[in-house]
C-alpha cells in the first residue's frame, strides 16, 4: 500500500486555479521530485497535504486514512513531517529544546504530572532527552545541543530543521527548497544528509527543488507541474528530455 | 556557555533557592512582627506580593505564549469580587482564616477559569493588536457588569465589610506557592509547547502541537492565578471598587511584565518589586514622582528594550561554587560523555 496517495487534488482561491487534478503515489522508502517554475503551485501542494489548506476538490490518503479536513497537527500525528522553504526553526530555544517539543504528543504525562514532577515526567523526559540526543548525533549536531537555534549557521539550521520534523515520527517527509540559499559545498552536503534519512530511517520523501544537480541526482522519481497542472512525470532521465518540461523552464 | 532558561533544575538548585526564599520570609516575617515595619509599609510588601503573583500570571499569556492580553486586571477583578462574596457569605461558617481564604480562593479560581475559557475561545483566533483591543473591551465589560449588579456587589460605591483576614505569612507563601507552580508547568512538555506558539506557530503545528488548545489552556491558566492576586488584595483592604480593576490596573500589570522580561518569572518578580515601591520612594517629592517614574520607563525602553531579564531566568544557584552545581542538567548523564 502506498504511503500517500493523492487524487484529483484541486484548490481554488476565489478565480484562480492554483492547483488542479494533481495526483501522486508515493511508495514506502521512495524519494520523488516535485519540480516546477516560480508560481507553479509546489508549495501550494505540500500545504494542502499538511492541512494548511483545506482542498476544494480530491482526496488525499496518508498511511490509508483521509487526511482532508483535518487540522495541520492532527495530519502530523497520521505520520507527516515537513520542512519549509524559509526555515521556521524556534529561533529563541535550544537545538535540543527544538527537538523536545517535536516529541511532545509521544510523552503523556498530563498538567499534574508536569507540576508534581513524578516518575511518568522522569521517565517520559528521560526518554525524549535519549532520542533527540541520537536524532542530534546522526546529523552531527549534538555538541550544539545547549545553543540558540537561531545561532547556528544556515546549513546547520536546516539539518536541524530536517531533525526536528523527523522527530515526529513521519512515514513521509516532505522537504521544501532545502537547498535554497545554499551554496555548493552545503549542498553537497544537503544530498549526503537526504540519502542518509532514506537509508537509515527507511521513509518516504517528497522534494520541492529548483537545484536541478539535487534533483536528478538523488530523486528516483520526478513530477513536473505548471500552472498548477501535472506536465509531466518519470525518471530523472526522461524528464530531463521531455519537450514539455524544457518548453515550460526555457518559453519556446 | 549555559544560554537558556527552562531546563530542568537539579535537587542542588532546588534547595538553594528555596532555603534562600526561607531566608527571605524569616527576615521579612521578623521585620513586620516585631513592628518594624509600620502597618502602612506592611500593606505595601502585601500589595508587592499581589502584584508578583498578577505579573507572572500575565506573563504566561504574554511573555511566554506571546498573546498581546491587556485585560488581566479584570479576571483579578473577577476574582477578587468572587473571593470576597464567598468570604462574606462563609465567615461564620468557617472558624479557620486561611481555611476561608483557601476556600474562597478555589471559588474565586474557578469562575476566573470559566471567564478565561469563555473569553479566550473566541478572542483567541485573533493576532496581536487585534486580541489587544478585544481584550482591553473585555475588561471594561467586566468592570461595568460588576458596577451594575449593584444588589450582589453594592455597584460604583464598593463592595465593604470583607473580613480582614489577610496577614504577611499566608500572602508571602501563596505567592511562592503560585510562582512555583508557573514555574513548574513552564518547564515541562506543555510548557514548551506554549513556548513554541511564541516563537514561530506554523512550525509548532507542523511538529503537532494543537495551537488553539494550548493557547487557551496558558490564557485560563494566566486567568486562575489572576483570581488569586485578587483575592489576596480583597482579603488585606478590606473594601474593593470597580474602579481598583479598570484599564489602568492592567496597564500597571503589563508594564511590569515589559519591564521585567517578556519571558522571565524572575524578572517580574523584581519589576513588581521595583515598580510598586518606588511610587512610595519617591513620595516625598510629591508631585514630581510620576515624572520620575515615567522617566525611569522610557529610559528603560530606550536602553534595554528587552526589559531587566530578557527572557532569562535568574537562580541563585550560579552564585554558588561549582561543586554545587554539578547536577544541573537531570537528563545528561548519557549525553554529555560521549
Amino acid at each position: 500500500m502506498a504511503i500517500l496517495e493523492v487524487q484529483n487534488l484541486g484548490i481554488s482561491f476565489g478565480g484562480l486555479r492554483a492547483v488542479d487534478n494533481f495526483e501522486i503515489s508515493i511508495e514506502e522508502n521512495e524519494l520523488v521530485g516535485l519540480i516546477g517554475p516560480n508560481g507553479a503551485g509546489k508549495t501550494t501542494i505540500f500545504n494542502l497535504l499538511t492541512g494548511v489548506y483545506t482542498p476544494t476538490d480530491g482526496s488525499i490518503y496518508l498511511n490509508g486514512k483521509n487526511t482532508v479536513g483535518k487540522k495541520p497537527s492532527e495530519i502530523v500525528m497520521l505520520g507527516s513531517g515537513r520542512t519549509f522553504q524559509n526555515i521556521r526553526l524556534f529561533k529563541n530555544m535550544t537545538v535540543l529544546d527544538n527537538i523536545k517539543i517535536a516529541y511532545h504528543n509521544r510523552m503523556h504525562y498530563g498538567l499534574f504530572g508536569s507540576i508534581l514532577k513524578t516518575k511518568k515526567y522522569h521517565s517520559d523526559e528521560a526518554r525524549a532527552y535519549d532520542v533527540a540526543m541520537d536524532l542530534l548525533k546522526v546529523f552531527d549536531l549534538d555538541m550544539y545541543k545547549s545553543e540558540l537555534a537561531k545561532n547556528l549557521p544556515y546549513g546547520k539550521q536546516r539539518k536541524l530543521e530536517i531533525a526536528r520534523a523527523l522527530a515526529t515520527d513521519p512515514s513521509i517527509l516532505l522537504l521544501d527548497e532545502p537547498a535554497a540559499g545554499m551554496n555548493p559545498q552545503e549542498t553537497e552536503e544537503l544530498m549526503e544528509t537526504i540519502k542518509l534519512l532514506k537509508s537509515r530511517f527507511k521513509i518516504s520523501i517528497l522534494l520541492i527543488e529548483h537545484d536541478m544537480k539535487l534533483v536528478m541526482g538523488i530523486c528516483e522519481r520526478i513530477v513536473v507541474i505548471d500552472y498548477g497542472r501535472i506536465i509531466a512525470k518519470g525518471s530523472p532521465k526522461d524528464i530531463r528530455k521531455n519537450p514539455d518540461v524544457i518548453k515550460a523552464y526555457l518559453g519556446e | 556557555m549555559k544560554n537558556f532558561n527552562y531546563k530542568n533544575l537539579g535537587k542542588n538548585a532546588l534547595f538553594v533557592n528555596l532555603a534562600a526564599v526561607f531566608v527571605l520570609f524569616i527576615v521579612l516575617f521578623a521585620l513586620v512582627a516585631t513592628g518594624i515595619l509600620s502597618r502602612y509599609l506592611t500593606s505595601i510588601l502585601i500589595l508587592i506580593l499581589v502584584m508578583i503573583i498578577m505579573s507572572t500570571s500575565l506573563n504566561i499569556a504574554t511573555g511566554f505564549l506571546g498573546q498581546l492580553h491587556l485585560g488581566h486586571a479584570a479576571f483579578m477583578g473577577i476574582g477578587a469580587y468572587t473571593a470576597s462574596l464567598l468570604g462574606i457569605l462563609l465567615r461564620d461558617a468557617i472558624a479557620s482564616d486561611i481555611l476561608l481564604f483557601i476556600i474562597s480562593t478555589i471559588g474565586a479560581m474557578v469562575l476566573a477559569g470559566i471567564a478565561g475559557l469563555l473569553i479566550g475561545w473566541p478572542a483567541l483566533r485573533l493576532k496581536g493588536d487585534y486580541l489587544g483591543i478585544m481584550t482591553l473591551g473585555f475588561g471594561e465589560i467586566v468592570k461595568t457588569i460588576i458596577t451594575n449588579m449593584k444588589g450582589l456587589t453594592n455597584g460604583a460605591q464598593g463592595l465593604y465589610g470583607i473580613p480582614k483576614i489577610m496577614n504577611f505569612p499566608t500572602a508571602f507563601w501563596t505567592t511562592v506557592f503560585v510562582v512555583t507552580l508557573i514555574f513548574l508547568f513552564m518547564n515541562s512538555r506543555h510548557g514548551r509547547a506554549i513556548l513554541s506558539i511564541r516563537e514561530d506557530e506554523i512550525a509548532s503545528e507542523s511538529v503537532g502541537i494543537n495551537i488553539s488548545r494550548y493557547k487557551l489552556l496558558g490564557f485560563v491558566i494566566a486567568s486562575m492565578f489572576a483570581a488569586v492576586g485578587g483575592s489576596i488584595f480583597a482579603f488585606n483592604i478590606g473594601f474593593i471598587a470597580p474602579q481598583s480593576f479598570n484599564f489602568l490596573r492592567s496597564v500597571e500589570i503589563f508594564v511590569i511584565v515589559v519591564l521585567g522580561g517578556m519571558g522571565s518569572l524572575t524578572g517580574s518578580i523584581v519589576a513588581s518589586i521595583v515598580l510598586v515601591s518606588l511610587p512610595e520612594l519617591l513620595r516625598e517629592f510629591s508631585s514630581y514622582r510620576y515624572l520620575l517614574y515615567s522617566s525611569l520607563l522610557v529610559t528603560m525602553m530606550l536602553f534595554r528594550p528587552q526589559g531587566l531579564m530578557g527572557t532569562k531566568e535568574f537562580n541563585l544557584q550560579k552564585l554558588l561554587p561549582k561543586r554545587f552545581t554539578e547536577d544541573d542538567d537531570l537528563y545528561d548523564s548519557k549525553g554529555s560523555d560521549s
